[in-house]
């Protein structure tokens, strides 16, 4: 029962279906439980939830990952996924403590103060959530007093900063001075990215790593994740 | 006077009038006379067909090769004058000869049997004219034995064959041949273009030269009159 | 004399009748439901002054009102806005008139990008050949800079096909900040181009000092109306369908002074707009005349361009994709929206995906360019040396951009036949089959020099290797050294007195007495 629920999971993460309203790529899917409704259902059930997030979760985006890869799999479709992801993580979040599982970290993203777009970073945000973080995103045109409140309130593990101007990108700098200033700056991993921006400048202004896109922002934050428990 | 004349000779070959009726680049000149008009008021004014040649002739072909060179002129404008060139040699050449003046060598072209490609013909038998040689051009799609009877009748100095296709090319070939069996070979230089041949080719079938076009053709036959 | 441009007597268009009006019904209903998003505060209340719906967002961060525009305002700015906009330029000789109904197109430079690529050429050894030397291009970007927009000013005034000038590279010298960005900018172009000058502003509180300048260079206040030199672009609507704060305050304050200025909306069809072609063009139609809309609420009859930039996301980064056929498309339409408006367009072309210059760089600009140009926008912002989605400017791409819209303009030449010219041929035709060698090279020559005749590829290598990039950057080095006419010293030094903010170095009379 346990295995064949894990495999519906895995199926309709694969397939990008995040409720039962939505299509897969294989027709008449529409109807049928989709990821929400599964882990629900697992959940229910008593299925062990590091099983449902390592073999169900983790794996399926693996396999995401490889057709996407493969030129099998679009953006569009990889977001799908991992949107499913993201909305099964919210379900587990309440049971990840008892049943023993170390979540990923806690992720802060905001465009910076002066910029309004915002594709980006929305398409950044659903591939963390994606990938297991947890991700509160705070917008766009968000004031530097802003984002100085919500990591003191969150005490989020990374702060990830967009902009995609160049008139904008500087506001990135007052944000990390702002944090200093208030005593924050050792508490979070800074990341920053978007189109003027290079792995230089975030060397420049003090931040932590550069995220060319939202994979590569994905794997500079694993490493960042893994030099953390090397250090401790 | 003489002067004149000449000069006006020159500055219409390097128009490209050959006569009165023909547009040269300068608009203002239509209607005057062209090359062949001024050639016969030279000769009669008793200016000789050498000095008309040398300096007038000659060297207005040597500035319009200059304008071709720096890309001033096109292909059309160079044919328009060797064209008016080509016809003022016809009045002087049977003058030289009277005179026993040493003219430049005589010329039979024609395009092989089974091929009737002649643009490429049509423009080095133009351009050999204006460089001062005697041409006879014989037509397209001309059979051995004519091209034999005409060899042996004419005494050409030069052979021209042309040939487009890779199917006619084999004609130039059958040509050589038959000018050995004939005894004529050793009377002619035989000059082969087109397309389809080659360098290599030229050699293979026992050619003396290939010319890729018209101004070649022009630089190996200054080879062979020097040597 | 103000320029040609060219007249296209046959616009391609992709919609027909029906579904430009069905487009438009479509346009008319979401600018009434959803209506838009507006984040500022004088437009909302503008637009509840003049009868829209208007109705506070509650629970958002920054203030924000839902906009209902109903049809009468909208139909209303389309009576008001001008039909003609006349762009003019500091040598009237190259002022353009555009006029909505009449596919009349000029071909203009932009956008602004960041990086400015600067091309090389080392020689290296051929393996193969030890004796012969092959030199290959090699592109290097760097950050643009204020000396590099009046290089780039100054090569598009000899180019020949472009007939206006978008500032193509953002300045980012260390003595540039957003207060002096604009004055700098724009006293750059205008000083090395005499062509028309259009950009965006950075800073509203540099507007004043900007039309300040151009009045100056204009001969005062009434000559600057009668002969805009300059004129600006803004995004004012962000897909889907919000007014932006800051943008929508400075376009609202460049219309209240009746300077000419385009309304864009750059939606991308699958993230910002419907992936299909039907909702992005009914969505950017919407915006643009949201836009049109407040322009003339604010000051009626103020001249407006309808200007798209529509674009394709990318399946593989859900990044830009210009080079797609689809943009072109959407475009095309854009085009056939604004003629059914009467209103004159603003369209783009030219945009490439690729980051250097080279065959993928020719294949998806010579595509659009030809096509859309064909559909006849009078301003045609054609993108000329942009790489990288509109990131990287190259001057050398610019140089090969102006050479195929000339074969362009040729091609679009009308054809010459009438009775008289068939006379001429008969005559000839007989003339020649008359003759032993059959041949017309006579004829060629009088046309030959008429300019009837299209001349070669002016880049065409010696057959044996591709020489493009060599020979175009020796074109680029002869018009560097072409002198430009740059403002007049009185008017130079008026504005360097007046003006605050203008970097010492770009005075050319500096030094001078």
């Amino acid at each position: 029962m346990s295995e064949d629920i894990i495999e519906l999971i895995k199926k309709n993460v694969i397939q990008g279906r995040v409720t039962q309203d939505d299509e897969g790529i294989e027709e008449g899917m529409v109807g049928q439980p989709g990821v929400t409704e599964l882990i629900k259902e697992a959940l229910a059930s008593d299925v062990d939830v590091s099983g449902i997030i390592n073999k169900g979760l983790t794996a399926s985006m693996e396999v995401v990952g490889q057709k996407f890869e493969n030129e099998e799999y679009y953006i569009p479709d990889m977001l799908a996924s991992a949107e499913a992801v993201g909305a099964a993580m919210e379900i587990l979040e309440p049971h990840l403590a008892k049943s023993g599982v170390k979540p990923k970290g806690k992720i802060l993203i905001a465009t910076v103060k002066g910029d309004m777009h915002d594709i980006g970073k929305n398409i950044v945000s659903i591939l963390l959530r994606g990938a297991g973080y947890m991700v509160k995103d705070l917008g766009n045109d968000v004031e530097t007093g802003d984002i100085v409140e919500a990591v003191r309130e969150e005490k989020p593990d990374f702060l990830g900063l967009s902009a995609l101007l160049t008139s904008t990108m500087v506001n990135m700098e007052d944000t990390i001075k702002a944090l200093k200033e208030n005593g924050l700056r050792d508490r979070v991993k800074i990341i920053i990215g978007g189109a003027p921006l290079s792995q230089e400048y975030a060397e420049s202004i003090g931040a932590d790593g550069y995220g060319a896109d939202g994979f590569h922002a994905i794997s500079v934050i694993e490493s960042l994740n893994s030099g953390d428990s090397l250090d401790s | 006077m003489s002067e004149d004349i000449i000069s006006m000779i020159k500055e219409n070959v390097i128009q490209g009038r050959k006569t009165r009726d023909d547009m040269g680049i300068d608009e203002t000149l239509s209607g005057t006379p062209g090359v062949l008009e001024l050639t016969e008021s030279a000769l009669g004014n008793n200016i000789s067909p050498e000095a008309i040649i040398k300096q007038a002739l000659t060297p207005g072909m040597e500035v319009v090769g200059e304008k071709f060179s720096t890309k001033e002129y096109f292909i059309p404008d160079m044919l328009a004058s060797a064209d008016a060139v080509g016809a003022a040699m016809d009045i002087l050449k049977p003058l030289l000869e009277e005179s026993n003046v040493e003219t430049k060598g005589k010329f039979v072209i024609a395009t092989v049997k089974g091929d009737i490609h002649d643009i490429g013909k049509n423009i080095v038998a133009i351009l050999l004219k204006g460089a001062g040689y005697q041409v006879n051009d014989i037509g397209i799609d001309v059979p051995e034995d004519k091209i034999i009877n005409v060899v042996r009748e004419e005494q050409p100095d030069y052979l021209g064959l042309s040939a487009l296709l890779t199917t006619t090319m084999t004609s130039m070939e059958s040509v050589i041949k038959a000018l050995k069996e004939n005894n004529l070979r050793d009377n002619v230089k035989v000059l082969i273009g087109g397309a389809a041949v080659s360098d290599e080719y030229a050699r293979e079938i026992g050619a003396d030269a290939f010319c890729a076009d018209g101004f070649q053709a022009i630089r190996v036959l200054e080879e062979f009159e020097t040597t | 004399m103000p320029r040609e441009g060219i007249l296209i007597s046959n616009p391609l268009e992709r919609l027909s009748g029906e579904q430009v009006r069905q487009i438009h019904d479509a346009s008319i209903e979401i600018l009434n439901d959803p209506g838009l998003l507006c984040f500022n505060k004088k437009a909302a209340e503008i637009f509840q002054s003049r009868g829209a719906k208007v109705a506070g967002v509650s629970g958002s961060d920054t203030p924000c009102w839902t906009v209902k525009i109903p049809e009468k305002l909208v139909t209303g700015a389309l009576d008001s806005a001008p039909k003609t906009v006349t762009l003019g330029a500091r040598n009237p000789d190259n002022a353009l008139i555009m006029k909505g109904d009449e596919p009349r197109v000029f071909f203009i430079t932009g956008s602004e990008t960041n990086m400015w690529l600067d091309v090389d050429f080392p020689t290296y050894v051929n393996k193969s050949d030890p004796g012969k030397e092959i030199k290959v291009p090699e592109f290097q970007p760097r950050r643009g800079m204020v000396a590099d927009l009046c290089d780039s000013a100054h090569v598009c005034e000899h180019l020949e096909s472009v007939d206006g000038y978008i500032r193509t590279v953002n300045i980012q010298d260390k003595d540039i900040t957003g207060d002096n960005k604009d004055v700098n900018k724009f006293f750059a172009c205008l000083n090395n181009t005499t062509k028309h000058v259009m950009s965006g502003l950075t800073s509203l509180n540099q507007l004043d000092n900007v039309v300040k300048m151009a009045e100056m260079i204009a001969g005062g206040p009434d000559k600057l109306k009668e002969n805009p030199i300059i004129s600006f672009i803004t995004c004012l609507v962000k897909s889907p369908l919000q007014f932006v704060d800051d943008t929508t305050e400075t376009f609202m304050e460049v219309c209240q002074r009746g300077l000419p200025i385009v309304v864009s909306s750059s939606p991308q069809a699958g993230t910002s707009a419907p992936i299909k072609e039907a909702g992005i063009m009914a969505q950017i139609n919407a915006e643009v005349l949201a836009g049109i809309t407040l322009g003339q609420l604010v000051n009626r009859g103020t001249p407006v361009l309808y200007g798209s930039v529509p674009v394709r996301a990318r399946m593989d980064t859900l990044g830009d994709s210009y080079g797609s056929i689809e943009t072109s498309q959407y475009n095309i339409d854009c085009v056939q929206m604004a003629r059914f408006y009467k209103l004159p367009n603003y369209s783009t072309s030219g945009v490439c995906d690729t980051k250097i210059p080279g065959q993928q760089s020719s294949i998806e600009r010579l595509f659009s360019d030809i096509v859309v140009t064909l559909s006849g926008p009078q301003f045609l912002h054609c993108a000329f040396g942009l790489l990288d989605c509109n990131s990287v400017f190259c001057l050398l791409q610019a140089v090969l951009d102006d050479t195929h819209f000339q074969m362009i303009k040729f091609f679009l030449k009308s054809p010459r036949i009438n009775e008289q010219e068939l006379e001429t041929v008969k005559k000839q035709i007989r003339e020649v089959v008359a003759t032993p060698q059959k041949m017309f090279i006579n004829y060629i020559r009088p046309v030959m020099r008429s300019g009837e005749i299209s001349p070669p590829y002016p880049f065409e290598g010696d057959g044996d290797s591709d020489s493009v990039f060599a020979l175009a950057n020796e074109r680029l080095q002869e018009l560097r050294a072409k002198p430009v006419e740059h403002i007049d010293p009185d008017t130079t030094a008026r504005i360097f007195r007046e003006i605050p903010g203008l970097l010492p170095r770009l005075n050319v009379y500096k030094g001078e007495r």
